[in-house]
């Protein structure tokens, strides 16, 4: 019987195959990350409109982004349609979610119609809002009317356009959440519960003491989903108000692409990106601090 | 009583999700003057929203670039994603560690900090208007690497020592060993990726111009805020239905792996 090698020289040591299985991932780290990484940092100090050659300009870019009222305005819009978005989509998802949780015959059936919106393209789903929102003709307000409310001004009112596509948001994703919070709420040992019961705890005080806090995680995780989903809000304004009524929709993203392929403004564009993927960090560490909490003791 | 009740609210919750969708079939098929009120019925039914779409947008091309540039980009996605991710796991060599956190690292990145830079790119290269703007920038995903390379880890390192001593190649080894073992996670990263393409359309609208050359989200875009649907509903709800169709059909066929793949990754689509 003969052996090609001893098991020992085969199995230790460095494997320089590593490197080449690797390349692929350089080459692409290395054009699509690091380059416009780097090319960002150029950017934000040059005005550019991409035709006559770059300019530097120093810090107006920043300066200009400091002074510049849309800019405040897309901020303030993307914070007004998370303050509706998350609290909304946490609610929906986890009444949902505590429903299916309950030994529910159809339990697949019912998790596969909610999730259906989260899989169709953004696009399909804002042309159909569309008509459900319209003020004359849409589903929502003629089934508010047969219930005796309304007309709504769904997207033609300033006050109402951002809140209705934080609904229009929420009903596309919260299938996703409905899904983690019962993944969550699966996870929860029995135990706590039975000794719940037997020191006299109603489900009420169950849920607050028990329930809602194990599900910090799954809270905190749809939180910052939410948020990162929030600030790329893009192609609902796009089509539904292009930004409108008066800016009221205005989302982060929607502005930088109007600078870069509307006005030209690369540079600009650039540190819009910059800045707003500051905001990002900024707002995710908030949230974190303050709902984060240690679930393991 | 309460087993009743809560029947009720998901049922509720059912319609809620789904008879928006029913409705937007419904009212494609139906004549414009007909698509008024709740309801799904109509005394006539029509083809001709559909039709009008086919003669006003390339739309059938559309569908093929969207297969083209999905399909190119999961293919990618899969293969060389499983290479770094059989590399990060199996094969020893020195930095490896140094590579895994730098790709942990590329994930947190928002977005919009590349995005115009990587347009500029595109132009530079002279990319634009081509299927390689679409495809290359997305052809390596680091969160299927990060899949890839937890799964693989759990794979017993007997089987792949076996076929070492067989004088197997690490690439065999991956593609006939690992990859048979691995059924799961493939799916998962194909579909999630495959999805995420099909859908995306940010993108593409920042790289393509020439209407042959656009995925079908755009083009349903550009048809629905350009002029061309000359405000008929019915054309708009049939161009939507047209793009929403693939996914769901698909959908209904591999719902559980949709669920579970992107339940267990929190990514969204």
């Amino acid at each position: 019987m003969t052996t090609r090698a001893t098991p020992v020289k085969l199995f230790q040591g460095t494997r320089p195959g590593g490197y080449l299985f690797s390349l692929p991932y350089l080459v692409f780290f290395l054009a699509f990350v690091a380059y416009p990484l780097i090319f960002s940092f150029l950017l934000m100090f040059h005005r550019w409109n991409l035709v006559s050659p770059m300019e530097w300009v120093g810090l107006k870019n920043f300066i200009r982004l400091s002074r510049d009222p849309l800019f405040f305005k897309s901020l303030v819009n993307t914070l007004f349609f998370l303050m509706i978005h998350i609290p909304l989509q946490i609610t929906v998802a986890l009444g949902f979610a505590l429903l299916l949780n309950e030994n529910i015959a159809g339990r697949g059936f019912f998790r596969g119609i909610y999730f259906l919106p989260v899989v169709v393209s953004g696009v399909a789903v804002t042309i159909l809002w569309q008509q459900l929102f319209s003020y004359d003709f849409g589903l929502l307000n003629g089934f508010l009317a047969a219930v005796g409310i309304g007309p709504v001004p769904w997207l033609i009112d300033v006050h109402f356009a951002m809140p209705s596509i934080a609904l229009m948001a929420t009903w596309k994703n919260v299938g996703i959440y409905i899904v983690l919070f019962l993944a969550g709420l699966q996870s929860i040992p029995h135990e706590l519960y039975e000794a719940a019961s037997i020191d006299g705890a109603r489900p009420v005080r169950q849920f607050f003491s028990i329930t809602l806090p194990l599900l910090n995680p799954t809270v905190m995780v749809i939180v910052v989903l939410s948020t990162i989903g929030g600030f790329s809000l893009f192609i609902e304004p796009y089509i539904l108000t292009g930004g409108g009524p008066m800016e009221s929709t205005l989302s982060g993203m929607l502005y930088i692409y109007n600078q870069a392929f509307y006005f030209g403004h690369m540079g600009y564009a650039a540190t819009l990106g910059f800045v707003y993927a500051l905001v990002i960090f900024g707002v995710v560490l908030l949230q974190r601090r303050v709902i984060e909490r240690d679930v393991t003791q | 009583m309460k087993r009743l009740g809560t029947y009720l609210v998901l049922l509720a919750g059912a319609l809620m999700f789904a008879y928006p969708f029913l409705w937007m079939l419904a009212a494609s098929l139906k004549p414009e003057a007909a698509i008024n009120g709740l309801g799904l019925w109509s005394k006539e039914f029509t083809g001709v929203n559909y039709e009008k779409v086919f003669v006003k947008i390339p739309i059938l091309r559309a569908f093929l670039n969207s297969l083209i540039v999905s399909g190119c980009t999961t293919a990618s996605v899969v293969v060389f994603g499983s290479m770094v991710g059989y590399a990060l796991s199996r094969l020893e060599f020195p930095g490896r560690r140094a590579l895994y956190l730098v790709i942990l690292f590329t994930m947190m990145i928002p977005f919009q900090i590349v995005l115009i830079p990587q347009y500029i790119l595109m132009v530079k290269l002279g990319w634009t208007d081509t299927y390689l703007s679409l495809i290359a920038p997305t052809m390596i995903s680091a969160f299927g690497i990060v899949l890839f390379r937890q799964f693989f880890a759990a794979i017993p390192q007997a089987l792949i020592d076996a076929a070492r001593i067989d004088g197997c190649s690490e690439l065999r080894i991956l593609f006939r060993i690992v990859w048979p073992l691995s059924r799961p996670v493939l799916i998962t990263v194909a579909l999630l990726t495959f999805m995420t393409n099909w859908n995306e359309v940010l993108w593409p609208m920042m790289v393509v111009r020439d209407r042959s050359l656009m995925t079908m989200p755009q083009m349903v875009a550009l048809f629905s805020t350009g002029g061309e649907a000359e405000s008929q509903l019915g054309y708009l709800l049939a161009a939507a239905t047209l793009l929403a169709a693939p996914v769901v059909i698909a959908y209904a066929f591999f719902q559980r792996y949709f669920i579970e793949s992107m339940a267990s990754t929190g990514l969204k689509g």
